[in-house]
């Protein structure tokens, strides 16, 4: 026994880490119940829902039954298809459009760079739900509302991009930017075949920074959406919740964890870009 | 640099030395910059010119009408109530998901084992699809069938209907907001954390503290000030833009006990189509929001000298 | 392939900084000079003036004869090794080197990452690009290394690695910015012999930038001398030791530094130091500094045309010679540095003699004097006659 403890403390095992891994523990189960209870529902038969006592497992394993439901119900694969669309639709133009701009305020001096900056500073602070209105009205006067065009337009732009960007941007040694001038090439194929290369990792934080706000927002498809098809995933989510279509609440489980299963399954092999990416928005 | 330097070579001369000339950065900026223009600043300035008429979307004209929309805001029982209940949200997820953040990143940080695993499983709530679990959690909270009322009722404690009673339900809003933030607070103190240099610990100890709660107090705390404040303020600008969970649980209700400041603009301006008064909110929120940004701005500055 | 440069009154400033005061310099066609100085008297910025990097606010550049002012750096013909090596990270050691050949003979459209390669016609050009790589490689015995990428090499290699880059393309000139300052130092001195020896085989016209006055004496056909944005003195390496044009070359070339001690000239001009009379004599009266380099000091008996002594303060053992750190006797109680060899020191510690008053000698012609102005006083050779020029000023050497 004795022997038994001096193990455990030489691995590292004190009291005092066993009680924070007990509490941690705790917290951690008290985090993930949402989760779990989700599955559990998505997987046991409407009845047991409404059952007056607690069971940890279902009484009557209904497979995927509650998941074919909640296909019958409503196009998820075409809420998950929307999503990954207007993802990667706005993620190329936020890179293709930031990437110069952060650059020509990293490395060029010109007139209005500090203009430009202060704006971008500025625009940091906006939240989309500011420049709505008129983007709403300009879209139904162009009858463009209700299509892929609208639920992208208000973020082509990512000033968090350009600032992100520009301080990595910043870090890139001079040098090797003039050997490459040296080396006979030109400003744009630098910029896209020397620096961006090098700039990956704070790409693909940004990128997963991007997918992940953009196929969980909801407040601009519910302005510029009407049709189901176009619908992105949380928009298709709200007409799932909606009383009309009846509240079972397996199917309705089985929808929510359809529709968060592509952002988590990311998560969990991506999980380095994205603590990065939040290190990089918040601390930066 | 090439400007610049331009400027100083006398006038009559040609531009001395080879450098890249300055329409490059133009020709790199020009796509943000119309974008910028486009998507951001003229849509503010027409909103906020808006605010100052009585517009409504389809309508074939409008006239100006100075300061009434404000002023209608200002006598507006409902603005202030979603204005209080905002800043209601504000004051019970602020503080509980930094402290929670704070405390999760301290003891993680302190593991030796299974960082990774702990990291991973608070963290899981931000990534997920908020609207998704929102639905799981009215569930979770369900004044009958919910497990949380489960619970509360083997302990002896009288069941609660969560989104029933208006006076539960911005707290249970809360919890839901607080679940989802905590994760990302814990990744930013932790990012903190490994900023603090070891050494502090190690002269802490030799000047006599060595209980964990006392390095927490003498050296944890004060080098995360800066942190923290910074958490703070984003985790104050985020909560007052909450939006997604009362628009899909609550929709204002019980009474206009969870009505918000953006789910009222929502509803003033797509769906009732009052688009100045909408613009009014807007210009209220943004100012706000500014102001918020404003403070981060400062302290972010007195973090550099950290 | 090699060319002449011409580098004259460049001017340039950084806000109200003026970091070079009119640099004037011609290198000729094959030649090895080295611009050495200490850190931040202009001598990289002038680098990158010379390849188009910066601009210059005044100021010419010519290279073989024809201005440069207006060509971007491409265009100019010259290739540059900087002191971080300034490789592509992501790219392989082949792909670096191969880059300048890229990015000249293949047009844009070809350079493409993907679609580049489909592009027709240019599988010559790409045969020719690999040989030229593979060729160069070989010439800094990299050839094993071409598939690895800058993050997996070691100092040694990654210079190489800049060296055939900067190589490959055959340029006129080659600019070289610290290049060895960031290698341990025996690698150093490896590479010391490496570059004197790849510029004999190039025949190129190498410019290179130090701060480390061994590698500018040791590789160079000239140096030149930069301080505080000026050239101070261009000369070749044994010159510019033994014949310095002003004080400051002498304190900055010479390791340890050249002793300085006070001397003063009577009206006749014969020049005393510390109340002792010395041979040497000069066209002018009053105070002025006696240069004596560490090595020409020996140990005397006060019979030597110029003496020195001082007390022993420390020793410093250099294997096969011996540092005698000394406090000069005279009032002004500098402190100066004897170099002697092993043996002597043996025998002068056997003798007991460190521990009381030390007497060096040197002889007259060692002795470098300067005026209150930093300038060289040259010494005169026999009694004046009325007159004569009796000084030759440092301007007057530079131009001789």
């Amino acid at each position: 026994m004795a022997r038994h403890g001096s193990l455990l403390s030489r691995s590292g095992l004190t009291p005092g880490q066993l009680a924070m891994h007990a509490f941690l523990l705790l917290c951690a189960f008290a985090m993930l119940f949402p989760f779990y209870w989700m599955l559990l529902t998505a997987f046991r038969p409407s009845q047991e829902v409404f059952s007056p006592t607690f069971h940890w497992l279902p009484q009557t394993f209904v497979g995927l039954d509650n998941f074919r439901a909640a296909f019958g119900k409503a196009p998820l694969l075409r809420f998950m298809l929307n999503g990954a669309v207007i993802c990667a639709g706005i993620l190329a133009v936020q890179l293709l459009t930031a990437i110069p701009c952060a650059y020509a305020l990293a490395k060029y001096e010109f007139r209005g760079r500090g203009l430009l900056f202060a704006l971008v500073l500025f625009a940091l602070c906006v939240p989309v739900q500011v420049p709505a209105l008129p983007l709403y009205m300009t879209l139904a006067f162009t009858g463009t509302l209700d299509s892929y065009f609208a639920l992208m337009l208000p973020f082509f732009l990512s000033v968090f991009a350009i600032f992100l960007f520009r301080q990595v941007f910043r870090s890139f040694p001079d040098d090797v930017i003039h050997a490459a001038r040296l080396d006979g090439m030109g400003e744009m194929e630098i910029l896209w075949r020397i620096v961006v290369p090098s700039a990956g990792p704070a790409i693909a934080a940004f990128a997963v920074f991007s997918v992940t706000a953009h196929w969980n927002d909801l407040y601009w498809p519910l302005v510029v959406v009407t049709s189901p098809e176009l619908a992105p995933p949380p928009l298709g989510m709200m007409y799932f919740n909606d009383p009309d279509i009846g509240s079972s609440f397996g199917t309705l489980m089985a929808a929510a964890t359809l529709l968060t299963a592509p952002l988590t399954v990311l998560f969990l092999f991506a999980q380095r870009h994205f603590v990065q990416g939040v290190t990089m928005t918040g601390v930066k | 640099m090439a400007l610049s330097s331009a400027a100083r070579v006398p006038a009559g001369r040609r531009r001395l030395g080879a450098t890249i000339s300055p329409a490059v950065a133009y020709w790199f900026a020009v796509p943000s910059v119309i974008l910028l223009l486009g998507t951001l600043l003229l849509p503010i300035m027409v909103m906020i010119a808006m605010s100052f008429t009585d517009y409504e979307l389809g309508a074939l004209e409008f006239s100006f009408l100075g300061l009434d929309n404000y002023t209608t805001l200002w006598r507006d029982a409902g603005f202030w109530r979603a204005l209080l209940n905002t800043l209601y949200y504000v004051a019970l997820v602020v503080p509980a998901s930094v402290v929670i953040g704070l405390a999760l990143a301290v003891m993680v940080n302190g593991l030796r084992h299974g960082r990774g695993f702990y990291q991973v499983a608070f963290f899981l709530p931000v990534t997920s699809t908020l609207i998704a679990m929102a639905t799981v959690w009215k569930y979770l909270l369900h004044g009958t069938i919910g497990p949380v009322n489960h619970l509360l009722t083997t302990l002896g404690l009288p069941a609660l209907e969560f989104f029933g009673e208006p006076s539960l339900v911005m707290p249970a809003l809360a919890i839901i907001g607080v679940w989802s933030l905590a994760g990302f607070n814990m990744v930013l103190f932790s990012a903190g954390l490994t900023a603090i240099p070891q050494e502090l610990y190690e002269a802490a100890a030799v000047d006599g503290i060595d209980t964990p709660i006392g390095r927490f107090f003498t050296v944890t705390l004060p080098m995360l000030g800066p942190t923290t404040m910074f958490v703070i303020i984003t985790t104050s600008i985020t909560a007052f833009k909450v939006f997604d969970t009362v628009a899909v649980l609550t929709r204002g209700g019980p009474q206009g006990a969870s009505d918000v400041l953006l789910y009222v603009n929502y509803l003033e301006g797509f769906q009732y189509m009052r688009i100045g008064l909408a613009s009014a909110i807007t210009v209220v929120f943004l100012g706000i929001i500014l102001l918020l940004s404003l403070i981060q701005a400062k302290v972010l500055e007195r973090k550099v000298h950290y | 392939m090699t060319a002449t440069v011409s580098i004259s009154s460049i001017e340039k400033s950084f806000g109200a900084a003026r970091m070079l005061k009119g640099v004037s310099v011609d290198v000729a066609a094959g030649e090895f000079l080295t611009l050495v100085g200490p850190s931040g008297c202009g001598k990289s910025t002038l680098l990158r003036i010379l390849a188009g990097l910066i601009p210059q606010d005044g100021g010419s550049i010519h290279i073989d004869g024809a201005a440069v002012d207006h060509l971007p750096p491409r265009a100019r013909d010259v290739a540059m090794v900087f002191q971080s090596y300034a490789l592509y990270p992501h790219m392989s050691v082949h792909d670096n080197i191969a880059t300048p050949l890229k990015a000249r003979r293949l047009n844009s459209l070809a350079r493409l990452p993907v679609l580049g390669s489909l592009m027709p016609g240019q599988k010559t050009v790409r045969a020719g690009i690999d040989a030229a790589v593979k060729q160069v490689a070989a010439q800094v015995e990299i050839e094993a290394l071409l598939d690895r990428r800058p993050a997996q090499l070691s100092g040694g290699q990654r210079q190489r690695v800049a060296l055939a880059r900067a190589m490959v393309r055959q340029p006129r000139v080659f600019l070289m910015d610290e290049p060895l300052s960031n290698l341990d130092a025996r690698l150093r001195v490896h590479m010391r012999g490496e570059l004197s020896e790849l510029h004999r085989r190039l025949g190129a016209t190498f410019i290179y930038v130090t701060h480390d006055q061994v590698e500018a004496m040791t590789m160079s056909s000239r140096v030149a001398l930069m301080m505080d944005g000026e050239i101070v003195q261009v000369a070749p390496p044994a010159e510019i030791y033994s014949n310095p044009s002003d004080v400051r070359v002498a304190r900055f070339i010479g390791s340890p530094e050249i002793n300085l001690l006070p001397g003063r000239a009577d009206p006749r001009g014969y020049v005393t130091l510390a109340g002792r009379a010395t041979p040497l004599r000069v066209g002018m009266t009053g105070g002025l500094t006696i240069g004596l380099r560490p090595e020409t000091l020996a140990i005397g008996d006060g019979s030597s045309d110029i003496v020195v002594d001082g007390r022993l303060q420390r020793i410093e053992r250099l294997g096969h010679d011996v540092l005698l750190h000394m406090r000069h006797a005279g009032d002004d109680q500098r402190s100066f540095t004897a170099r002697v060899s092993a043996m002597d020191f043996d025998a002068l510690r056997m003798a007991g003699r460190l521990e009381a008053s030390l007497m060096f000698g040197a002889r007259a012609t060692a002795a470098l004097m300067f005026g209150a102005d930093g300038k060289r006083l040259m010494p005169l050779r026999d009694e004046p006659s009325a007159g004569n020029v009796t000084y030759t000023s440092s301007r007057a050497l530079m131009g001789a």
